[in-house]
């Protein structure tokens, strides 16, 4: 599948994404990957090389957030594709579908301050060594914004041991100088996480929207990190 | 028949709506409120399969569907037969 030139990376769409053309618009516009959407209702894949489950209010959050969505027919062939290690990355409401699909552990709370909350936060790269972050240095600080109103993450006392012991804390909300402080967590996440990644290593959720931050004149171009790496990492 | 199923947050979880609701009851002045946990409420009509099936599926469509149990729990009853 490596003599192509460029990874074709699929971008599903749900009823109520809304993040689905920003982020199509960066991978084939800014980076000049070859890029397709994917319908929620088919069962096909088309042959993408990776994954992308947007941000956006799929189903209108009706039950939780991400919950009807798990149930969308495309999301056997992702659970297939994700299980067989293909690179998969949620971002936003594409992170806590993830979560309810158990593709990844925890959940996700309403925000602390039960506001929603849309601006410019700093991560802490926690783990370079993942196929979404592999450009980065470890503690880098990334600007991305974020945008929504369920990203309190939770995850009970077992599985947070784990994700610690297995480095799957990738990015922590922190300063801009990379602190990990109380104010800095700004939905009241556990552990300041705003990004987690599989035992595996393939698959990724996040809640700050690297689309959102890929063009100078958007005020920051640190989301071109994620879907850079993962160029880098599937091109190695 | 009717079915009612009733989530709620683990214990273990924290409810910032819940804290919320219970801050506005204090500042209307009951004291007395110790804790209020928000949930939800699912009334649902069934028909055509019998109360023991209907008991099996209830438990497997909380368990699956209406609750995550990762930070839900539920009950469930039928309330009519």
């Amino acid at each position: 599948m490596k003599n192509k030139k460029n990874m074709k990376f699929g971008v599903v769409i749900f009823p109520g994404s809304n993040c689905d053309y920003d982020t199509y618009y960066v991978l084939k516009e800014v980076l000049n990957q070859d890029t397709i959407f994917l319908w929620h209702k088919d069962h096909d894949l088309k042959g993408v090389d990776a994954i992308i489950l947007p941000g956006g209010f799929s189903y209108g959050d009706y039950l939780r957030t991400g919950a009807i969505a798990k149930f969308s027919p495309l999301m056997r062939e992702v659970k297939e594709f994700a299980l067989k290690g293909g690179l998969v990355l949620g971002i936003c409401n594409g992170f806590q579908i993830l979560l309810e699909m158990g593709l990844l552990p925890g959940a996700m709370l309403r925000n602390k301050n039960l506001k929603f909350l849309c601006q410019f936060v700093y991560l802490r790269v926690e783990n370079p060594d993942t196929p979404f972050t592999k450009l980065c240095k470890k503690h880098q600080v990334l600007k991305i914004p974020i945008a929504h109103f369920d990203g309190n993450y939770y995850a009970p006392p077992e599985i947070m041991e784990k994700l610690k012991r297995n480095n799957q804390i990738v990015l922590r909300y922190s300063t801009s100088k990379g602190e990990i402080t109380e104010e800095a967590n700004v939905n009241g996440s556990m552990e300041n996480i705003a990004g987690i990644i599989n035992e595996k290593g393939n698959v990724m959720g996040l809640m700050p929207h690297p689309e959102r931050a890929s063009e100078k004149i958007l005020g920051s171009e640190d989301g071109q990190y994620i879907f850079k790496s993962m160029i880098n990492s599937w091109i190695k | 028949m009717k079915a009612r199923v009733i989530v709620s947050f683990k214990d273990e979880v924290l409810d910032p709506q819940g804290l919320t609701i219970k801050n506005a009851l204090h500042s209307l002045g009951y004291k007395f409120i110790k804790d209020v946990r928000q949930g939800k409420v699912f009334d649902i009509e069934i028909d055509g399969i019998s109360v023991e099936d209907a008991r099996k599926y209830l438990q497997e469509i909380a368990d699956k569907v209406l609750a995550n149990p990762v930070i839900e729990k539920f009950h469930w009853e039928i309330i009519e037969k």
